[in-house]
């Protein structure tokens, strides 16, 4: 690969080890897939996760006296005092996690604690190169926005953050951003819920490509956007897909595939999304856990969940969760619905993802979440998956069925 | 015993050298799945479960799983000494590239012939990745050190 003279300098560690051992990365991953040279990026979502790995890099890059030269916001670790109220969290615990947090602080990361920080935060623009690693960021940014990205690991993303540059191959191209299977959607999609179940379904029929979805009729919203790409990215390794009419690189399906015709198609109907929902249906009875905000909630959702719960209460024998933003949970409290959830008998939590050790109190429960996502994780002994209206309605009666 | 020695050019990912005896899985590899403190495969039906990973050169198609939990777990399998000397893959992607990286595992891919076809689980592989060679000893070191007779 090509390097100038400045990341020549950055490599032999002349700017320091933390900049030298981002650099080194970088140059790993260009040399791998081939990219003649690096391309600067402007922005970065590292997809920090609070585990021993991202502890040890993290702190090789701020000991090493790295620090971001873009904005580069950060995935949810979990909220360490709020958790130690409640449940006493061992110091031996919190250790790890203390340390992400102060390491991507040292390193001059935006503290987003988030992992959808595209609609809030740190948004990129249409045809901006960055660097977006966290399932539902990289196909967001590159279908919804324009943007650029590839499918960034945490470290890769915070290594672009602290150089400012990116190996350019893949999805950098405009030649890699075309459609590769064409999906019919005959289903009609109803609400965010039924974005997840498509989501879920075509990432694990398509697995690796570029789907471009025809038959959707009405636009839809930010929240649906969000749940299909989280869900085409976990259940798949989908970086990006086109909704012509909708999404922005593509206006047409002719556009979307360009001089390639699709190799594959697929039809989607009522049947492919009840069949989804069913197969993730692995118990029914009783619950002890309400799981919401895989991924993390908008202001919009928290609202809707207030809406639902007021004046219900939440059965005794059920833990109700919602995790979201710092700043939409701000928002939230403004606007009372941290404290309609509350009375209610639930939590509105920011900075925590679901896969985080804190929830560990809950490992022999049975829970029911609106996200396969979450269910996966397999945080809880089983968890049912239903939408947001059926979560709410278990969460009162203390079963799901 | 130079007959049973090849020597074959790769392309370098992670540089480093590591040597040892060949793990070969046909299936993607999950290192989460993997007992950290033993490196013992945990995975179901997976045709290493089983199989221990700690300290051989591993032989596979590519890694698998989400980002967080691959870095991790061979990060983890590193940190207490029993990760693979070195890794042979045939298709990397971002997430295997960190793996190896922070874990400082040596990775190529692109061996000059198919990995599944010159390597055997058994025989004796070095991996000189910053060179960019990987030799092959079939059969394992025995055929170095106790030559048959003939």
């Amino acid at each position: 690969m090509y390097l100038t003279k400045e990341e020549e300098r950055i490599l032999n560690g002349e700017l320091g080890e933390g900049m030298q051992k981002a650099m080194e990365l970088l140059v790993a991953i260009g040399d791998a897939y081939d990219a003649e040279r690096m391309i600067p990026t402007s922005r970065a979502h590292a997809a920090s996760s609070g585990q021993e790995g991202d502890m040890y890099f993290v702190e090789l890059l701020a000991n090493g006296g790295a620090f971001c030269r873009v904005p580069t916001s950060t995935n949810p670790v979990y909220d360490i005092e709020y958790f130690d109220s409640i449940f006493k969290i061992p110091e031996e615990e919190a250790e790890v996690p203390r340390r992400v947090k102060e390491g991507y602080k040292r390193v001059g990361a935006m503290l987003s604690w988030c992992c959808i920080p595209y609609i809030t935060e740190n948004i990129p623009l249409y045809g901006e190169t960055v660097a977006f690693s966290e399932s539902s960021a990289t196909p967001y940014v590159n279908s919804v926005i324009g943007a650029r990205t590839n499918r960034e690991a945490a470290q890769s993303a915070l290594a672009a953050g602290v150089i400012g540059k990116t190996p350019e191959y893949g999805l950098h191209f405009k030649e890699n951003r075309r459609g590769t299977v064409l999906v019919k959607v005959e289903a009609a999609l109803k609400d965010a819920f039924d974005y997840t179940l498509l989501g879920q379904y075509i990432g694990k029929q398509i697995g690796y490509g570029i789907p471009v979805f025809i038959g959707i009729s009405k636009h839809p919203t930010a929240e649906e956007l969000i749940n299909l790409c989280a869900m085409l990215n976990t259940s798949g390794a989908i970086p990006m897909f086109h909704i012509p009419g909708f999404t922005v690189e593509a206006s047409t399906v002719k556009e979307a595939f360009g001089s390639s015709p699709p190799q594959d198609k697929i039809t989607v109907t009522d049947n492919e999304l009840k069949q989804t929902l069913e197969e993730l249906q692995t118990t029914s009875g009783k619950i002890s856990l309400v799981m919401l905000g895989c991924p993390h909630y908008t202001l919009k959702q928290v609202g809707d969940v207030a809406r639902l719960l007021k004046g219900k209460k939440i059965h005794d024998e059920v833990s109700f969760w919602v995790c979201t933003s710092a700043t939409a949970k701000l928002l939230a409290e403004r606007m009372s619905y941290v404290s309609v959830i509350e009375r209610a008998g639930g939590h509105v939590v920011a900075d925590t993802c679901i896969d985080e050790p804190c929830w560990h109190t809950y490992r022999d429960k049975v829970g029911i979440t609106d996200s396969p996502k979450c269910a996966y994780y397999r945080r809880f002994k089983e968890a049912m998956v239903a939408r947001l209206s059926g979560c709410i309605e278990a969460a009162i009666k203390g079963e799901w069925r | 015993m130079k007959g049973l020695e090849t020597t074959l050019r790769c392309h370098k990912i992670v540089g480093g050298y590591g040597e040892g005896e060949a793990l070969v899985s046909k299936e993607p590899v999950c290192f989460y799945l993997t007992d950290p403190k033993t490196g013992i495969v945990r995975e179901r039906g997976h045709e290493l479960e089983g199989k221990n990973i700690s300290n051989k050169v591993l032989v596979f198609p590519s890694g698998k799983a989400s980002s967080v939990v691959q870095i991790d777990g061979l990060f983890k399998l590193s940190s207490n000494n029993v990760a693979p000397k070195a890794m042979v893959v045939r298709d990397v992607e971002t997430v295997l590239i960190v793996s190896a990286f922070i874990a400082k595992v040596p990775l190529v891919d692109r061996l000059e012939r198919d990995p599944f076809e010159i390597i055997r689980t058994g025989d004796f592989v070095k991996v000189n990745a910053d060179k960019g060679i990987v030799t092959v000893i079939k059969g394992g070191l025995k055929n170095i050190a106790c030559p048959r007779e003939g």
